[in-house]
């Protein structure tokens, strides 16, 4: 199974590095939706189940959908794909590259030291992750309904919007209208 | 070694049994949709027409298997694949008897749930590759579905876990064993086969695809073999559906007398039926008429059977 983990894990990081530099969008979405999959696959080898599959269901499934929409939207053509072109230029990459390779040093350092098998699957049950959320962790669970809850609000907030009416017969009807809410708010 | 052996002759006749009666549900389809509009429908080539199936699949493999030239062509390819493979995949935990099953997985339900909401990228990928109005209309379309729909149908199998206590398919099955789970969660019943129909977009909620206002929708530029992986993915999709239903409502294998590959196939028969009543009797609704009523009517009330099952559960201990 060791063997496995590592396969995910190269995936994962091939798959992520694809995502940085392709300059086409949507592939550079479905790049990362191939290492959040890979990622769900360490999780499952790692024994935890049930966080693998809720990172397929959300992440893969359903938040990655999503921004594959938005950018389908957009409808980003070539012109697009040439400013990416332009922004990846060597120049830009110097600095980010240096301060990513003094951290991956400092990682290779605290790895080697330890000398040990990090790799040592303890597999957690759905039910014991629902105890300890629900127990131990309530707070945050219920802190993070609040704040689904403030998005869900803002969210309502922002879709809403005023008909627009283009009859000018529809438009009186509809100032008498909000005339009379104003009345009545008042 | 023996153990490889059995599973990999296992999957093997797993995927055969299920590739050739997908195929042939188009036939079955044909056959059903005719005796309820008072027609014969395909009866020539071979007993009762049976043989059309592997005409149509001849034709389809000569087809000239075309890429348009403004289609984005590696997605373009690789898009018809992913619904085949997402459901394919969800059969690997489905409990057809007690000993033939893939995996036991503890998380069975939401691996099901896992695989068949990456069956969306197949008709937004397609979609939007294709590079085509409509097939974007009925990307997004799809899309939007697929993604709403899904919230109500993991949420209203919450209720089935909470009382089997387990997301383990085979142990769901046991919890039946008294009682079938559609006497107990009639509503999640009602609300999961709803979901399951608008996740395999068939009618009347095959809006991503509507012919009569997006041409074919997704699969518009779809020609040969490409289209004919996006039409087995559909008829593995209705095959995936009942046998879920059957297995998380219907008890399953369970049943006397006869062996238990039998009663499971025989429940997941009828359901593959309903599915096909379904598109003979029901219209289509509007787009928005859809969503609205997906996210004002069906999740208040899968939230609504959560409270209350979970209400009756805490009582009951």
């Amino acid at each position: 199974m060791e063997i496995a983990f590592y396969i995910a894990g190269a995936v994962a990081i091939v798959a992520t590095l694809m995502v940085i530099t392709r300059h086409n969008p949507v592939h550079a979405l479905l790049y990362l939706n191939v290492s959040l999959l890979a990622h769900a696959m360490l999780f499952y080898l790692l024994g935890a189940s049930f966080a693998a599959l809720l990172e397929i269901i959300i992440y893969a499934g359903a938040i990655m959908v999503l921004f594959i929409f938005v950018v389908m939207l957009l409808n980003l053509g070539k012109e697009t794909a040439e400013q990416e072109r332009k922004w990846l230029k060597l120049k830009v990459w110097a600095g980010p590259t240096m301060l990513a390779a003094i951290l991956f040093a400092e990682f290779l350092a605290l790895v080697l030291s330890s000398r040990q098998s990090t790799y040592s699957p303890a597999v957690v049950s759905p039910r014991e992750v629902a105890v300890s959320l629900f127990r131990e962790y309530l707070i945050g669970v219920e802190l993070a309904a609040m704040l689904l809850m403030a998005a869900v609000v803002g969210a309502a907030h922002i879709g809403r919007h005023k008909k627009l009416v283009l009859h000018r017969f529809l438009k009186e009807e509809k100032e008498r209208e909000e005339e009379k809410q104003e009345e009545m708010v008042l | 070694m023996n153990e490889i052996l059995k599973y990999t002759l296992m999957i093997v006749i797993i995927l055969f049994t299920l590739t050739t009666i997908a195929a042939w549900l188009i036939w079955l389809e044909r056959r059903m949709l005719a005796l309820w509009q008072d027609r014969y429908g395909p009866n020539r080539a071979g007993p009762f027409g049976l043989f059309i199936v592997v005409a149509d699949t001849i034709k389809l493999f000569f087809k000239e298997d075309w890429i348009p030239p403004f289609a984005e062509k590696a997605v373009f390819v690789f898009a018809p694949a992913i619904v085949a493979a997402a459901v394919l995949l969800s059969f690997v935990v489905v409990p057809f008897a007690p000993d033939i099953l893939v995996a036991d997985l503890d998380i069975g339900l939401l691996f099901f749930l896992a695989m068949s909401s990456l069956g969306v990228y197949s008709i937004v990928l397609g979609g939007w590759a294709s590079n085509n109005k409509y097939s974007l209309l009925g990307a997004l379309r799809g899309a939007s579905q697929m993604i709403s729909y899904e919230v109500f149908m993991g949420l209203s199998l919450m209720g089935v876990v909470m009382l089997s206590g387990s997301f383990r398919l085979t142990d769901i099955v046991m919890a039946q064993k008294d009682l079938w789970f559609v006497v107990t969660q009639p509503v999640a019943f009602v609300l999961f086969l709803t979901a399951g129909i608008a996740e395999t977009h068939r009618l009347p909620f095959d809006i991503p695809e509507a012919e009569s206002e997006l041409v074919a929708g997704f699969h518009s530029e779809y020609s040969g073999m490409k289209f004919g992986m996006f039409f087995i993915g559909e008829y593995l999709g209705i095959i995936l559906i009942s046998a879920m239903v059957v297995t998380i409502f219907f008890g399953g294998w369970l049943g006397p007398f006869l062996p238990p590959v039998v009663w499971f196939t025989l429940k997941t028969f009828v359901f593959i039926v309903f599915f096909i009543l379904l598109r003979a009797s029901l219209p289509r609704p509007r787009y928005d008429q859809l969503m609205e009523y997906g996210w004002k009517i069906i999740l208040p009330i899968a939230l609504l059977n959560l409270l209350v099952t979970g209400a009756f559960t805490l009582l009951k201990n």
